[in-house]
């Protein structure tokens, strides 16, 4: 009896978690067999499993040749799973919208939030004979070998968003956000209000991240540097609007005067917001209290756009015409100005964004 | 005369110290004397007025009363299926998203940003509700029929029911523009209590009737404390126990619209992050046994808003966020020393020996 009853709960285990994982990450699983099938309202799904085809029964040799005009230009992109947030969406989005056919590429992508899945579609798209792979690591490391058998194969290697703990000549080129400077134009643009003193809340991200640190280095340094700037305030939302929203509440609630929000994504400054509104300060353009926010989702540039925040700083998702301009440098026969490049990220205030802003930079 | 009247307080207290209630109420007591000695200003209630030119009442308490309310209700449905079968959901928070997801897919259709809604809140809530109550159905019919560990049969949901939560509004972020709808997280016009300390109170009036007028509470105890003489007394244990599951189901749907009401939006992967183990911590603190059979709903209730008061303290004394599970970490270890028997059974003794003692002086 107790066999029968184990044998049978073993099986629903089994089963389940089958289903669980056919629902938890149907991305990351269905990733290196059937790039972006579940991706099917983007246009270029249709063309994605024609394209892999063949190329798996093409030799690398031919491959390695630099595609002659007219024909199509092979890349294989390895990304983070686009349901990992907004941010990724965007970038998902975007890279689909610019790597078409009409564009003269053949794309290929693979989706993941894990390493060793990444590694495996690297050696996959490594094998179809890409003539270039496209890079946003899960982990900073285990890369080393698989972008040398990229090498070998003649492969050139390029990395965005995220960069790698391995040897430069591995990759051609690294487009990246410069975390640190996204900071530091917030602070400069905070710095320009000339406030008589600012009382800052600081709602800060997950501890560690690359985003935290570079948006809390470049206020921290501000804080420490000038007499007349305080933090109310520090703590750590984890990306989270429900625990912004309780950390302002228990400054309203202690009574602290405070003139500056300054939160590391938009869902935190709106959670800020909500505490706000709940204890009737007023916030936004010209009103008590400044609220700053990152990211640029569209929502939070629409509230920009209605002066009820103050500053949005971007952190650029749009990799794309950058990775577009290092491959036709390539195809050119000649290498990147510079190995890292940075993006252009800019930050908004209310004062001066435009509808246009809203549409064309918003997430 | 004086010794008779000592040893009637005693005995009260030692009373008391077996009662249930009487640890919630005692931790309660400890985190008000706190704030009392540290800073009475935690006392004060202010009266103002919101930015939409509505009467608030704020200040810590309110504060408790306002973000604890989730957690009391989700303690309600907690307190069921930890005493019926003897482990605990540990997926409420991926519930929650799941719920609100659904609520808002209901009430915006495709758009994210709509002006009108596409049906009553009452009635998306109903929708959310059904759902949530089938997820709910689902991880029962895994625990009562399947027979598997409830803490592993709903760590299939907590892995996936974020991932199902954005799957539904096709990982878009709606955001509702209509103020009522903000009103289940805030304020009713004219009220100046929190709307959610309304919706918790009225979750524990339900649940105190149901408890009262049907068998389900010695149900879910008798199950609890021993599923086959239950049995062989004409219970359908599998019936409780998925009927616990099920209730649970129907308090995060609430719990749900509490949540997406205060920001008129929802972030899937982050919305009501671990607040299952907040909950559990609830019925914990309740000085429930967290191996089934018998309960105190009451003081489960009161853990739940004990828990948000120690949260809340935390954040007034500026402890770092990330440091808060630590405390509620040592919190839970005071509990699980003090709750067990042989302690409680050793102070017990203690207390009767000081009775003695006195009543020989």
């Amino acid at each position: 009896m107790k066999k029968k009853v184990l044998a049978a709960l073993l099986t629903a285990t089994m089963v389940l978690g089958l289903t669980a994982c056919g629902g938890a990450a149907p991305a990351s699983e269905a990733a290196p067999a059937a790039p972006a099938a579940q991706e099917a309202e983007a246009p270029a799904a249709e063309e994605e499993p024609a394209a892999e085809e063949p190329a798996a029964e093409e030799p690398a040799a031919e491959a390695e040749a630099p595609a002659a005009s007219g024909d199509l230009i092979k890349v294989g992109i390895i990304n983070n799973d686009p349901n990992e947030s907004g941010y990724r969406t965007a970038n998902d989005k975007d890279l689909k919208e610019t790597f078409t056919e009409a564009n003269g590429y053949e794309a290929s992508f693979a989706y993941s939030l894990k390493n060793d899945e990444q590694i495996t579609a690297a050696q996959k798209f490594i094998q179809d004979g890409v003539d270039y792979l496209l890079l946003s690591a899960a982990d900073t490391s285990g890369w080393d070998s698989v972008l040398k058998d990229a090498q070998d194969a003649g492969i050139q290697v390029i990395l965005f968003d995220r960069t790698i703990d391995a040897d430069p000549s591995l990759y051609a080129a690294s487009i990246v956000s410069d975390m640190d400077k996204e900071g530091e134009t917030a602070v400069n643009w905070l710095a320009e209000q000339k406030l008589d003193e600012y009382n800052v809340i600081h709602i800060q991200g997950v501890m560690g991240s690359a985003a935290q640190k570079g948006r809390s280095g470049a206020l921290d340094a501000k804080v420490a540097a000038e007499d007349n700037w305080n933090i109310v305030t520090q703590q750590t939302a984890e990306w989270n609007a429900e625990n912004a929203q309780q950390i302002v509440q228990s400054v309203i609630d202690a009574g602290t005067k405070f003139n500056v929000i300054y939160a590391e994504n938009d869902d935190m400054a709106k959670g800020a917001v909500a505490a706000l509104d709940k204890a009737n300060i007023s916030h936004g353009v010209g009103k008590d209290v400044i609220v700053m926010g990152f990211d640029c989702n569209k929502w939070a540039l629409e509230e920009l756009l209605a002066q009820n925040w103050n500053y949005d700083g971007q952190c650029n998702p749009f990799q794309s015409s950058y990775i577009d301009a290092v491959i036709k440098d390539l195809q050119a026969g000649k290498q990147p100005a510079e190995k890292v490049i940075v993006m252009n990220e800019v930050g908004f205030d209310a004062t001066t964004i435009t509808q246009e802003d809203v549409d064309k930079y918003g997430i | 005369m004086s010794i008779g009247k000592n040893r009637n307080v005693t005995d009260i207290f030692g009373k008391l110290f077996k009662n249930q209630i009487f640890i919630p109420l005692a931790a309660m007591f400890i985190l008000l004397l706190f704030n009392l000695v540290a800073d009475p200003s935690f006392f004060k209630i202010t009266m103002g007025y919101n930015s939409a030119g509505n009467p608030v009442l704020s200040g810590y308490l309110m504060t408790i009363l306002d973000n604890g309310s989730e957690l009391a209700i989700l303690a309600i449905g907690m307190t069921l299926v930890t005493a019926a079968s003897g482990g605990q959901d540990i997926s409420v928070g991926a519930a929650i998203a799941i719920a609100g997801s659904t609520l808002l897919r209901a009430l915006c259709g495709t758009n994210t940003r709509p002006d009108t809604l596409r049906m009553p809140i009452f009635v998306a809530f109903i929708i959310s509700c059904l759902v949530a109550m089938a997820f709910g159905a689902f991880n029962g019919a895994l625990v009562s029929i399947f027979k598997i560990q409830p803490m592993v049969a709903t760590l299939i949901l907590y892995t996936a029911g974020r991932s199902i939560a954005a799957w539904i509004n096709n990982n878009e972020l709606p955001i509702i523009s209509e103020p009522k709808f903000g009103y289940y997280g805030g304020f009713i016009p004219g009220i100046p209590i929190p709307t959610p300390f309304f919706i918790a109170a009225a979750m524990v009036v339900i649940i105190t009737l149901v408890l009262k007028f049907t068998n389900l509470g010695l149900y879910t105890q008798a199950v609890g404390i021993n599923e086959s003489s239950s049995r062989l007394n004409g219970l359908n244990p599998v019936f409780i126990k998925w009927l616990t599951f099920v209730i649970l189901g129907a308090c995060v749907a609430v719990a749900a619209l509490i949540k997406v009401s205060r920001l008129s939006s929802i972030n899937y992967s982050v919305i009501a992050k671990d607040i299952e183990m907040d909950a559990i911590l609830a019925v914990a603190l309740g000085g429930n046994a967290l191996g089934g059979g018998k309960f105190n709903m009451a003081s489960s209730i009161i853990g739940a808003f004990v828990i948000q008061m120690l949260t809340t303290t935390l954040f007034k004394f500026q402890v770092p966020s990330d440091a808060l599970p630590a405390y509620k970490a040592v919190v839970v270890i005071l509990l699980v020393v003090f709750s067990a028997p042989v302690v409680r059974d050793k102070m017990s003794q203690i207390i009767k020996k000081m009775n003695s003692r006195k009543g020989a002086v």
